[in-house]
């Protein structure tokens, strides 16, 4: 188990506390002491993660027990049906795509996944898609479109994949579509982002009616590793890049990018990832219910007003 | 993601320096500036395509030189982050440029055809699409929908999304992708013209995303830069890659067409795609 450094403390009285629980058998006294070491740690946990900066919270994004896309669909989804390929060059597993359920509602799935271990990281590279995994999430769009299925996305990626290969496919082309293919469709279209929003990678599947983030995940244009090397020409000021770019879901909020902060347990979702997953669901299923009153012409419009309106300028 | 050059990499290209000569970039050759200039900015001896300016394309392209009619030249860019040294830059790329924005719009006629079109400047910042930029652009889309006329955008843009306006940048490539559906939707035709270079959030939204695409000669044309992917896989890149004849090898652009025959290609499609028979007066 990964640890970040401000969590320790957390670690420390929570193994205190496990150990004193199993001296509790033999010694009753030590009951009191328990409670007054379990209020501490709540206590830490609260001013520790209340005081975090945005370096620490972009930690806390990448954590590598956090859950992932995998997790959030086996805690969501009912009998998930995933479907593969872009009937064009292969089946990239840096994106996940499938049909199921969330409680009654149909909904077709486009979910970025970065593995857990080594190998299944590399399979899934990273989570980094190639312009055949937005070409897969496309023809799941179409079919959502077809059908009538809203479409949820899931957001995880550190963003699409700078490679050769990827080049020669056409990354850019495939991104760009993909954008326009959103805006398009006729179905409620809800994104979260449930980790790391990489740049154009995680935009290529964002592009929705309503914008979730989990409070610990992160959005940007740039990884704040790729800014601190082209602002400072040192990769290791990422945590002052960090501040610079206003990354955070907090952040997002505050500039009207996304619609709502869904709630982690306390310390993140790692410390508990069925809360997690259950604060989603609920989330979800809101703003799902909310979007099915509109029409199909009122959802395509309601989107591209939204993207239309962003943006920061003066006029004289 | 902002691209930048670190130590030069195979077929880079600068901005123009001052000075009477001029050496080729790629062939070497030394020639007279004006005997250059005269040339359109095309090396006479290899055909190597220097970056210009926006000003350039307007005097090379529209028949009166210059825009007819401006759009959006009131907008100016604001610093929502409060990004480290953004404002500085930004005065510095204005009193560099003599332009408000890495991006203008505006009427033109391009042999007796009007067009609205959309330029950017490499030389501001990379020509980096911020919240002006993509503001410009959306507006200068409505213009051709209002009048059904064609729209045309020439870019270049080494960055792609502007990193100092954060999130706010990444947003405009969903913007420019408003407007260039709603211009599909009226049936106006929309023609990108490459130049180099188009890279990230441009390549990757309306840039890519023309009826049309043409590229000049040797323009650096992708996603990712090419340095990025070097240190992501750590082996050599293959010669020509990412550069415009790679893309039309690849089936990503319709044509690569010289800058001396832009004019009369965009001109002849003008024609067919502008909407009624004929050809224009001069076309
Ligand atoms: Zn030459």
């Amino acid at each position: 188990m990964k640890i970040l450094d401000f969590e320790k403390p957390i670690y420390e009285i929570d193994k205190k506390i496990q150990e004193l629980k199993k001296m509790l058998g033999e010694d009753s006294q030590l009951e009191e002491e328990i409670a007054n070491l379990e209020r501490r740690a709540r206590e830490l946990k609260e001013k520790i993660y209340k005081n975090l900066n945005r370096w620490q919270k972009v930690q806390l994004a990448r954590h590598p027990d956090r859950p992932h896309a995998v997790d959030y669909i086996k805690g969501m989804v009912q009998d998930f049906i995933e479907l593969h390929g872009d009937r064009n060059f292969r089946d990239d597993p840096s994106i996940i795509t499938g049909l199921g359920f969330i409680d009654d509602y149909k909904v077709a799935i486009i979910a970025e996944e970065k593995g857990r271990d080594t190998k299944e990281k590399i399979w899934r590279n990273f989570g980094m898609p190639h312009p055949e995994g937005y070409r897969k999430a496309m023809r799941i769009m179409r079919l959502a479109d077809k059908f009538r299925i809203p479409v949820i996305t899931l957001v995880d990626t550190p963003g699409a994949f700078p490679g050769i290969g990827a080049e020669e496919r056409g990354q850019a082309q495939a991104i760009a579509e993909s954008i326009k293919l959103m805006l398009k469709l006729r179905v409620p279209v809800i994104t979260a982002i449930i980790g790391e929003g990489g740049s154009g990678g995680a935009l290529a599947i964002a592009v929705a009616n309503v914008v979730l983030a989990l409070r610990y995940s992160i959005y940007s244009v740039i990884s704040p590793e790729g800014c601190a090397s082209i602002l400072w020409r040192d990769s290791t000021r990422a945590s002052e890049a960090a501040e610079a770019l206003k990354l955070t879901a907090e952040d997002l909020f505050e500039f009207g990018i996304i619609d709502e902060i869904v709630e982690e347990p306390p310390g993140g979702a790692h410390w508990d990832p069925h809360v997690a997953v259950e604060n989603l669901k609920v989330a979800l299923l809101k703003h799902l219910k909310s979007l099915l009153r509109l029409s199909p012409e009122e959802l395509k419009k309601q989107r591209m007003a939204k993207f239309r309106s962003f943006g920061v300028f003066a006029e004289k | 993601m902002l691209f930048r050059k670190r130590k030069k990499i195979e077929g880079e290209k600068k901005d123009i320096p001052e000075g009477l000569f001029l050496k080729c970039e790629k062939c070497g050759e030394l020639f007279y500036k004006n005997q250059l200039e005269k040339n359109l900015w095309v090396c006479p001896k290899c055909g190597f395509h220097f970056r210009v300016g926006v000003d350039f394309y307007k005097k090379i392209l529209f028949d009166d030189g210059d825009f007819i009619k401006h759009f959006a030249a009131d907008l100016e860019s604001q610093d929502p982050l409060d990004f480290p040294g953004y404002k500085e830059k930004l005065d510095r790329a204005k009193a560099k440029t003599g332009l408000k924005e890495a991006a203008v719009s505006g009427l033109a006629r391009i042999n007796g055809r009007e067009v609205v079109f959309f330029l950017t400047d490499f030389r501001f910042l990379g020509g980096s699409m911020g919240s002006v930029y993509g503001e410009i652009f959306y507006r200068a889309a409505q213009e051709a929908i209002k009048r059904n006329i064609p729209f045309i955008s020439l870019t270049s843009s080494g960055g792609g999304a502007r990193m100092h306006e954060g999130i706010f940048s990444l947003m405009q490539m969903v913007k420019t992708t408003v407007a260039v559906v709603e211009m599909e939707e009226k049936g106006i035709p929309f023609i990108s013209v490459l130049t180099d270079p188009t890279m990230g959030g441009v390549m990757a939204s309306f840039a890519s995303l023309g009826d049309i695409i043409i590229a000049e000669p040797g323009a650096l044309l992708g996603f990712a830069g090419p340095r990025v992917i070097q240190q992501t896989i750590k082996q050599d890149l293959p010669t020509g890659f990412q550069r415009s004849e790679f893309l039309l090898e690849k089936g990503f652009v319709d044509m690569v067409v010289p800058r001396k025959e832009l004019k009369s290609v965009l001109s002849k499609l003008l024609d067919i795609l502008g909407g009624e028979n004929g050809r224009s007066q001069t076309g």
